[in-house]
């Protein structure tokens, strides 16, 4: 079993629709000050690696950066965190994602079931809340709309402190992309934390694929 | 699996009951004794090798004796070890099933493992479907068959029942026999050696003796194959499933979140959702459900309408209705109307409908009637029946009947209590909308002629408000999952 970057995960699951935030790997504090030039605006910098499957419960990422001299600061630190047992890393730069919907999406293996579908309510406590639904793989778009419903988010997806309400059906597509990506390549687990809804539209902020080796 | 043998389980010619015994507390007496106390019409046969009769029945030396072609299965209730022999004499005079009542294997440890497995593979060579081993019995009311170690016999009707465990076979057959919303077919599939308990989901599926069924499981075995036989099941009637055994956490993937929020119990209940099946957490919650399925017309909305002549209750409903799935509607404006013309103005004027008192001898029925006619309105949920009745039922036992001359009005309120739920029944019939009544008195004075007269239509008299909300609840869950899933009835 192996687990593809962040940078990976995010342009596997772009190319089966899922929406993922703006992302350039850079190798150097230079190549990172030049990719957030690219953004004009703040941007998270994080250390980026296949082995790098917690990075903020170990301090790699780093957010808001808004001047030249806090990217290249930020990036100095990531790139002195690195250890050897990280293997080979880059940094990843991308825009920050405003929203203040954060939820969970995945695909995980169960022993009982074989795969499946979650969504949940994300972000950083989405443990802790544990709240999260799940459907057998394959699923119908209706499966989708199901989820939604079960989790209860009826007030998630109503028009929220100045944004516009969520697209359900942008939501519906996001998942039926991740279902969709779990169907190939020896993809075994998916895992989308957060996926931030910005302007109603979902995106892909941070995601972790495991592949079967 | 094909399950066309299951005929033979469920409607056997005639039956066997193997090890038959004299000692009432033995299993081979009371499978006997429940079998013929339960006016099989078929030929009944008992093996003994020692006792002439038993229950009046000549008793047989062994099931090699029984005549060719007389029964069609067999209830096995010696010790494990006389099992192989008794399915190879099953099969040579034509017995095509089994219920194996025995205990001593599976559960009874390694060895139990291994014997459970060379008589099932026995079972298999031989042609004959097994159920059990360890298990409590059948039950098929069309075949007036209680093949069953233990009680009650339940009323006929249209639930059938599969469990994973025999004791609450027992808890929804004695639901059953309390409320007269009766069974069709029960079985406790015991150690489910053979047939597992979504098997007899998929018979019941196809039997039209049988509404709506009830399951109770623990291990699901092979997942897939599981939720494919429920989604199976519940695409041609409702299924309420209730799952023992809840773990409390999965985490099996600790590299990702969504592999360690994927507890046994949140994908368990993914899978029963997406496959239709109705989930309850609990016994009555599971026989109310399955109750309502199998005696009222499913929701076509979820626009609901509390009908109170009890105050209290119909704002506990309105409570309940508001965190269910449910709606519960403004009071249309024509309705209103249509109110005023009935009571007087104190009523609530809103749903609830509280009529507050203000009810004359026909106020009942013709509101009910109103709400239930009314097209706005996709169920009801009617409180209050059984008040009359409850005081008549006081005054009768009091000191002043005689001397007061109550038998008059004791009469009048235990009659009207019969009128206002046969106008439930009568408007759910002619509307083809639920209309749930729920009265405490279905379980504290079932004598009661309001819930005594749901009982005689074959209803099932829910014993509180809260749980009629909850079982409409699931049979709006179930009619969308029905609307929402195209593969359905097509």
């Amino acid at each position: 079993m192996g687990v593809l970057s962040e940078f990976e995960s995010k342009q596997l699951l772009a190319g089966h629709g899922v929406a993922v935030s703006w992302d350039q790997l850079a190798r150097s504090e230079d190549e990172a000050v030049a990719a957030a030039a690219e953004v004009g605006g703040p941007v998270a910098v994080k250390l980026c690696g296949p082995s790098l499957a917690h990075k903020s419960e170990r301090g790699l990422v780093r957010l808001g950066l808004v001047s030249p001299d806090a990217v290249r600061a930020a990036a100095e630190d990531l790139l002195g965190e690195a250890t050897d047992d990280d293997g080979e890393v880059a940094l990843l730069v991308s825009e920050m994602v405003a929203g203040h919907r954060e939820l969970i999406a995945g695909v995980v293996l169960t022993e009982q079931f074989g795969p499946a579908l979650m969504l949940g309510v994300g972000g950083v406590l989405a443990e802790a809340v544990g709240e999260a639904v799940f459907r057998l793989l394959p699923v119908s778009g209706a499966d989708c709309h199901d989820m939604i419903d079960d989790l209860g988010m009826a007030t998630l997806l109503a028009p929220l402190r100045g944004e516009p309400a969520m697209d359900r059906n942008a939501l519906v597509d996001t998942l039926l992309g991740l279902a969709d990506a779990a169907g190939r390549d020896g993809i075994e687990a998916i895992d989308v934390n957060p996926l931030v809804i910005r302007d109603g539209q979902p995106v892909a902020v941070d995601a972790l694929v495991v592949v079967s080796d | 699996m094909d399950t066309s043998s299951f005929e033979l389980l469920f409607n056997p010619r005639g039956v066997v009951v193997a090890g038959a015994s004299t000692h009432p507390g033995k299993f081979g007496f009371v499978a006997l004794h429940n079998i013929l106390a339960g006016g099989f019409e078929g030929p009944v046969f008992a093996t003994n090798p020692d006792q002439p009769t038993i229950l009046g029945i000549e008793t047989l030396g062994s099931v090699s004796q029984v005549p060719a072609g007389a029964a069609d299965l067999v209830m096995v209730c010696t010790p494990p070890q006389a099992c192989p022999d008794i399915l190879r004499s099953a099969a040579s005079r034509g017995i095509g099933a089994a219920f194996i009542a025995s205990g001593g294997f599976r559960e009874a440890g390694s060895d139990g493992v291994r014997a459970e497995q060379e008589l099932i593979e026995l079972a298999r060579s031989l042609g004959l479907v097994v159920a059990g081993p360890n298990g409590q019995g059948l039950i098929s009311t069309p075949a007036k068959l209680a093949a069953q170690i233990v009680a009650p016999i339940p009323p006929p009707g249209a639930i059938a029942v599969a469990s994973q465990s025999g004791n609450l076979v027992s808890a929804l057959m004695n639901h059953a026999a309390h409320s007269g919303v009766g069974i069709s077919r029960a079985v406790s599939a015991g150690n489910a050696a053979m047939v597992e308990v979504v098997d007899y989901l998929g018979w019941f599926a196809d039997d039209p003796q049988t509404k709506a069924m009830a399951a109770y499981v623990e291990g699901v075995g092979d997942g897939r194959r599981f939720a494919a036989a429920i989604r199976k099941a519940a695409e041609a009637k409702p299924v309420v499933l209730v799952k023992g055994g809840t773990t409390p956490e999965g985490a099996r993937a600790a590299a990702s979140h969504t592999g360690a929020l994927a507890t046994d119990d949140r994908v368990f209940d993914g899978m029963a959702r997406q496959s239709g099946a109705v989930r309850a957490t609990t016994i009555e919650e599971a026989y109310d459900a399955v109750a309502a399925f199998a005696t009222q017309p499913l929701p076509a909305g979820p626009r609901t309408l509390v009908l109170s002549s009890a105050g209290g209750w119909g704002v506990i409903a309105a409570d309940a209705v508001t965190r269910s799935n449910l709606d519960l509607i403004p009071l249309p404006a024509d309705l209103k109307t249509a109110m005023d013309g009935l009571v007087p103005p104190r009523w609530s004027r809103n749903n609830p409908i509280d009529l507050a008192g203000g009810e004359s001898r026909d106020t009942i029925p013709e509101a009910i009637n109103l709400v239930a006619d009314h097209p706005e309105v996709d169920a009801v949920v009617y409180l209050g029946m059984g008040i009359q009745a409850n005081t008549a039922s006081h005054l009768r036992s009091g000191p002043y009947f005689e001397s007061a001359e109550l038998a008059r009005i004791c009469d009048y309120h235990e009659r009207q209590d019969s009128r206002f739920a046969q106008a439930a029944a009568d408007a759910s019939d002619r509307t083809g909308k639920p209309i749930l009544a729920a009265t405490e008195l279905a379980v504290t004075q079932p004598g009661n002629s309001g819930p005594a007269t749901v009982a005689s239509q074959q209803r099932y008299c829910f014993s509180s408000a809260d749980r009629a909300v909850r079982a409409l609840h699931h049979m709006w869950w179930y009619a969308r999952w029905r609307n929402r899933h195209a593969a359905v009835g097509t």
